[in-house]
């Protein structure tokens, strides 16, 4: 197999082995992006001689016989709304386009201590708003599993590139399901880890109580051992979790005997296809033949989740988003006065759906329509955060598709946003709730498209839903099989 | 028609914290531009705030020397409004849970003492500065944004519209000062813009009981614009009334070279600030143990201290001067330890020290004479070595050079002559040389005695004790 189709612990035990060089590994990927990158367009920025630096550097230290982190010398991406220092962080927006953070974020700070090799900023969502990555200012990212499909969003660009081989490992971000779906779409693992879990300081603000960083791999171990290295504590980041940080890999048991699944009746209802159903049922099936006891709960509230989190996010986002108006930062666009100057920055540099949800967030929090919208919308919150809690008293994980349907063709959806923001129905609940939740792959549509199964945990308890995810990956290789084909040697 | 205002003020402080409220930056005045700011005062993409706990400490003290209630549970919201100095488009601050409520504070009025209520008290960020190009804003072509203020913590005093007067209005923010230097959370450096105040007012006919409509008038920063400014808005606002006319709630400027107000916007011009949770900070709770800790680390405050040094003798307006500061009633304090008696103590800090300080525009704290050296001086007088006229020239002497007043006295001979016969030859001499006001004197116009005691002390050069004086003029002209 070549070395860009390889997962992260593989490469880094043959890195430790000294069978390969991070160089000639990262010499792969970066042909591999090269080859790649033209049909797939899952790179803003793309960092070729900066990879190879830091790749000689790794492969320096592996001669010098110092011990090396599990990332050292791992071609990684990064979504473009993580502030990187000295690299342009766009957002995938005009509003952007140039901006170069003066700081790195928690989570680079993090990562730079295990060495990785960065290979580039992926495509997204202007500033993480959609499911699909169309709303890049940029460029269309293509599902590398079938190019006339989205590779999902907003992470697509990061989903894309792992299952394009072009990285072997990346991060995104989740606010309502963008982690999870575009791994689902792009057959990849994805896990948006608990709220406060990562820290948020320096990802790019959408929905500041729902957003959360999190690791897409090609498979459940990568994730785990990519956990261990982003959580924690941060002092720069208030909400994040002052919570222990148990060492993730030590799920990766295989054993779930006992493990009690819970499957909400309401995420298994109309409008999920019938290749999407059957599939996650199967492996639930796999599930309960390892041990686990299968029950049907019920999370009752569901049905308002959609409605609740296309007012709670956009509220967020339209005073997140103020700050881009041209006085000191990002673009500007000239005008006779300061109300033209901002006016005119904001109304040619933000793309269409940015402005849909600055919109219907600003209508959500004015005057004489905040009881009836935010206020009615945080009460719908807490009420679907019960339900999670009740559920939770019962089972250890809830299990149900990712997404209702596998990837769908580009600019199938791009005419009806409600029709799109009904595809979030399975993965915006919990950022509501602010729980960890995992997507890997289950199965294969007859047209060649992945199936992701979507598996929720307690809160601060992605223990257990690594290890149901990874017992589950024990038993199939879809894992395997996905993998990227072609490209360079 | 007899017309009453009703007033109220929201203060706005800033507090003396060395770094800003959501980041490490530097608070201090007067740096150069743009120097006290990071990517998260800056509202840079990804930045959050982070709470510094010395402003939710400052905030909690000063509601309680206002002696409000500390809410258990307190957030901070973002209120949303687009101006270029505000590089969030939003200012952090709170809305509906404050860290303080229901407080008050009492004023002295002509009718008496009078208790103006506190509504609440909460905590926000600072602006940043706009630098025009030309001398305002309406002449200028360009205008640069200076950030240093920008995330510098302040405190929101709101009152109830408990003031009937400009100068109850002036009294109440003179008091508001004085606590807050108190329990020392503010420089309260008004032309720095350390505290400012909204005046929201109206006028109804005496009797009325329903509230008239009211205007605002923002940022106003001294004492005397406070007084100024009302005393005008009170006026226009009954011509207006007295005319048949309604008062437009709006927002009205001060212009203080013209001392008049000027309409800014109306209310249907008013912002809709979208108030919404701040969702990157976490609630503030503060225990019940917490508060109690803050309540036993307050310092005497000025209502206590004042009755204090009444107690002591003062008569209730030295006291209330002496403790409008903290600064000057410490100084005092100092003096009285010093061995000083408290009258001619405060006689002194009133007077020639007052005096000097406003002459060079130095604070107490800055003060050339040291409360040691003039509790000396006023010991001085005290057991009658020198008189007071001469100890206004040693007073002058230790202003300008660092001596002992005992060491002045002593090299300027300026001793009191208390000698009886030294006296009484000067006594002799002026009675012989001042035939007419012995006459007058003795003719029935007792009050000729004093050009004769003006006499004596001037040929004594001031030295001869004034009692002594009088007793021996008496004596002699019998």
């Amino acid at each position: 197999m070549k070395l860009y189709a390889k997962t992260a612990h593989e490469l880094h035990d043959m890195l430790v082995a000294k069978e390969i060089s991070a160089a000639e590994l990262t010499e792969s990927v970066l042909a591999q992006q090269a080859a790649t990158e033209e049909k797939v367009g899952a790179y803003i920025t793309t960092l070729a001689d900066e990879a190879m630096a830091q790749a000689k550097a790794v492969d320096e230290k592996i001669a010098a016989g110092e011990k090396i982190g599990f990332l050292a010398g791992i071609p990684g991406a990064i979504k473009d709304n993580i502030c990187t220092k000295g690299i342009k962080t766009t957002c995938a927006s005009k509003m952007l386009e140039n901006f170069v953070a003066p700081y790195d974020a928690t989570v680079m700070t993090k990562l730079a201590a295990e060495n990785p090799v960065v290979v580039g900023k992926t495509n997204m969502d202007e500033f993480a708003m959609g499911g699909s990555t169309e709303n890049s200012a940029m460029k269309i990212t293509h599902n590398p599993r079938n190019l006339d499909c989205v590779p999902g969003g907003s992470s697509g660009g990061s989903a894309a590139a792992v299952a394009a081989g072009s990285a072997i490992w990346a991060l995104g971000s989740d606010t309502g399901g963008s982690i999870r779906q575009p791994a689902s779409f792009c057959g990849v693992v994805g896990l948006k880890p608990t709220y406060g879990r990562v820290s948020r300081y320096g990802l790019v603000a959408f929905a500041s109580s729902l957003d959360q960083i999190g690791p897409l791999t090609r498979d459940v171990t990568d994730a785990a051992n990519i956990m261990n290295v982003i959580s924690g504590h941060d002092m720069m980041d208030s909400t994040s979790s002052p919570a222990e940080v148990p060492d993730f890999t030590k799920a990766l048991t295989g054993d779930v005997k006992g493990l009690k699944i819970g499957l909400p009746k309401e995420y298994f209802g109309a409008g999920i296809a019938p290749e999407v159903a059957s599939s996650v049922k199967a492996a639930i099936e796999q599930l309960t033949k390892l041990g686990a006891e299968v029950t049907e709960i019920s999370l009752p509230h569901t049905e308002y989740a959609v409605s609740t989190y296309y007012l709670i996010a956009p509220a967020e986002a339209a005073t997140n988003l103020a700050r881009y108006d041209g006085v000191s930062f990002g673009a500007r666009v000239e005008g006779a006065d300061i109300v033209e100057m901002m006016t005119n920055t904001r109304t040619q540099k933000f793309g269409p759906e940015v402005k849909r949800r600055i919109m219907i967030g600003n209508y959500a929090l004015s005057a004489g329509y905040y009881d009836a919208y935010y206020l009615k919308a945080l009460k719908v919150r807490t009420l679907i955060q019960r339900d999670f809690t009740e559920a939770f008293k019962s089972v250890d994980v809830i299990a149900c598709p990712t997404a209702p349907t596998p990837a769908y063709k580009i600019g199938s959806m791009v005419s009806d946003p409600l029709a799109m923001y009904m595809m979030d129905i399975s993965t915006v609940p919990l950022n509501l709730a602010g729980l960890p939740g995992i997507s890997l792959p289950c199965g294969v549509a007859a047209d060649g498209l992945p199936i992701g199964l979507q598996l929720m945990g307690k809160p601060l308890d992605e223990m257990t839903v690594l290890r149901a995810a990874y017992a589950y990956e024990q038993t199939q290789d879809y894992h395997k099989t996905l993998v990227p084909e072609g490209g360079a040697e | 028609m007899k017309y009453e205002a009703v007033i109220g003020l929201e203060i706005h402080s800033e507090l003396k914290t060395n770094t800003k409220i959501f980041c490490g930056c530097a608070t201090s005045f007067g740096a150069e531009q743009n120097t006290h700011v990071c990517p998260v005062c800056l509202g840079l993409p990804g930045v959050l705030p982070v709470v510094n706990r010395r402003v939710v400490e400052f905030a909690i003290k000063a509601g309680l020397a206002m002696n409000c209630e500390i809410n258990h549970f307190s957030k901070f919201d973002r209120k949303n409004y687009y101006y270029p100095d505000l590089p969030k488009n939003f200012q952090t601050s709170q809305f509906d849970l404050p860290i303080c409520e229901h407080g008050y504070v009492d004023i002295d009025t002509v009718n008496g003492p009078k208790r103006i209520r506190i509504t609440r008290i909460h905590m926000e960020e600072d602006a940043g500065k706009l630098v025009h190009s030309g001398s305002t804003i309406k002449d200028s072509d360009s205008s640069n944004v200076d950030y240093n203020r920008t995330g510098v913590p302040l405190i929101e005093i709101v009152s109830e519209p408990d003031m009937s007067s400009p100068e109850e209005a002036r009294a109440y923010m003179e008091k508001v000062k004085s606590i807050l230097e108190y329990v020392d959370v503010s420089n309260c450096r008004m032309e720095q813009g350390n505290l400012r105040a909204d005046l929201n007012v109206s006028v109804r006919p005496v009797g009325e009981t329903k509230l008239g409509t009211r205007t605002e008038m923002k940022n106003i920063n001294s004492f005397k614009a406070v007084e100024d400014s009302l005393a005008y808005e009170i006026q226009r606002q009954i011509e207006v009334v007295e005319d048949g006319g309604t008062i437009r709630q709006e927002t009205r400027t001060w212009d203080p070279n013209k001392g008049i107000t000027l309409s800014m916007r109306s209310k249907e011009e008013a912002q809709d600030y979208r108030y919404m949770p701040e969702p990157d900070l976490v609630p503030i709770v503060t225990t019940d143990e917490e508060i109690e800790e803050y309540r036993k680390k307050l310092p005497e405050l000025p209502d206590a201290r004042r009755a204090r040094l009444v107690e002591m003798g003062l008569t209730a307006y030295d006291a209330g001067v002496i403790t409008a500061s903290r600064a000057m009633a410490e100084y005092f304090d100092a003096v009285v330890e010093g061995g000083a008696d408290a009258k001619l103590a405060a006689n002194w800090i009133m007077g020639d020290l007052s005096k000097n300080l406003n002459a060079e525009g130095k604070t107490i704290t800055e003060s050339p004479v040291e409360a040691g050296r003039l509790a000396k001086m006023i010991a001085l007088i005290s057991k009658g070595t020198i008189s007071s006229k001469i100890a206004k020239t040693v007073f002058a002497e230790m202003w300008n050079c660092p001596d002992e007043p005992e060491k002045i006295v002593e090299a300027k001979g300026l001793v009191q002559i208390t000698d009886t016969g030294a006296i009484e030859a000067i006594v002799d001499e002026v009675i012989a040389n001042n035939e007419k006001a012995v006459a007058d004197y003795k003719g029935g116009n007792k009050k000729a005695i004093g050009a004769l005691v003006g006499q004596v002390m001037k040929a004594s050069k001031g030295k001869a004790n004034p009692g002594m004086v009088n007793q021996l003029l008496a004596k002699k002209l019998g």
